[in-house]
């Protein structure tokens, strides 16, 4: 895990946002190990605390479960996995919709880049493809 | 949290050196298995707290209770503690250095000084004059973790040092902290990027303590980083 840490907000917030993030996104799954608490501290140079008291938080919510003796593993729950998916996105999306109030755009114009820009991206996409074959 | 339970407990200590008043009644519990940062400008009374605690300097005022007994040469094997001053003999080696240390204490880990001296990528046949400040600083380090002491105290461990130094000696103390056995206390003057190793903190200003508290709920509370905070209280 590579954390750039704002210490305005609580580290272990941000510790637990990470590995949300990287359930969400599939890099971590269900049943996958997370490293030990004392790894992850040296790694992230945070206090052993702080990482226990995320590891202690994501088993609260039900993202994690630490089985004795053998580490903490992520839960085997669909729902979580969707729940913070769709928390993420709602975040994305809220963050990118007040940027673009922010700069005066309207829906229509914000729907239009969007548009736009998925385009571009699915040509550009599209010509990578064909060179390759 | 009752006296027997907390690694440290300082109560309305008082200190006057003939010209300054450098604690004013400072009360103080640690509990076991935490790292405290000492937060203060120079002069604002850390080194002589920390001197208070190590038995070194004789407080005119107020208690003091390490593990529930007061500090004393007979328990010293309970405290290590590292000064800002270097007390090292520049004509050794490091390995020179450590076994000579390591004869002074009973507590002395012999396989937690070779893992160190790894970490801190410390060559044992270099003579303390060649090291660099950096290195020097990690070599004081290695003295006091090398042992098993339940109260660490380190007096400004960053003090002047290059920033890759600083970063091994920060990842150094979690690799090496001991948790629930262990509680330390760390003072400095310079608060970024070493404000993620507390626990908690301490702001001493002129002797007195202008804020603490566990830092993560500070900056719930505050919004703000606790180098943040620093600024605004010494501004």
């Amino acid at each position: 895990m590579d954390l750039d840490f704002s210490t305005s907000i609580p580290i272990y917030l941000q510790i637990i946002a990470e590995f949300k993030r990287q359930i969400a996104t599939g890099l971590l799954k269900p049943g996958d190990k997370l490293p030990s608490q004392r790894d992850l501290a040296a790694q992230l140079k945070v206090n052993a605390n702080t990482v226990q008291r995320a590891y202690r938080e994501m088993e609260i919510l039900g993202l994690v479960e630490t089985l004795r003796g053998q580490g903490t593993f992520v839960r085997q729950t669909e729902e979580i996995v969707e729940g913070t998916r769709d928390e993420m996105l709602t975040k994305l999306v809220d963050d990118f919709v007040a940027a673009m109030l922010s700069l005066g755009l309207t829906m229509g114009d914000t729907l239009e880049l969007v548009k736009s820009r998925f385009r571009e991206l699915e040509m550009a996409k599209g010509g990578l493809t064909d060179e390759r074959s | 949290m009752n006296a027997a339970e907390a690694a440290l407990v300082v109560r309305n200590l008082r200190k006057k050196y003939p010209k300054v008043e450098a604690l004013k009644g400072i009360s103080l519990t640690l509990p076991k298995g935490e790292i405290w940062g000492l937060l203060g400008p120079n002069g604002s009374g850390k080194s002589t707290l920390l001197k208070c605690v190590a038995g070194l300097v004789r407080p005119d005022g107020g208690e003091i209770a390490v593990l529930g007994a007061p500090p004393s040469r007979e328990r010293k094997e309970q405290i290590a503690f590292v000064p800002e001053v270097e007390g090292l003999y520049r004509w050794m080696t490091v390995r020179q250095v450590l076994e000579f240390t390591a004869a002074f204490y009973s507590d002395w880990q012999q396989d937690s000084e070779r893992e160190l001296l790894e970490f801190m990528r410390l060559d044992p046949e270099a003579k303390v004059s060649s090291l660099s400040k950096g290195m020097r600083a990690r070599l004081k380090l290695v003295l006091a973790l090398a042992r098993r002491a339940p109260l660490i105290l380190l007096d400004e461990p960053f003090s002047g040092i290059d920033p890759s130094s600083r970063d091994r000696i920060v990842e150094g103390i979690i690799r090496q902290f001991k948790g629930e056995e262990q509680t330390m206390i760390i003072s400095t003057h310079a608060v970024g990027d070493t404000e993620q190793l507390f626990d908690a903190v301490v702001f001493l200003h002129e002797g007195t303590i202008a804020l603490r508290g566990n830092a993560e709920d500070l900056r719930t509370s505050r919004g703000k980083s606790i180098n943040d905070l620093f600024k605004e209280v010494f501004a």
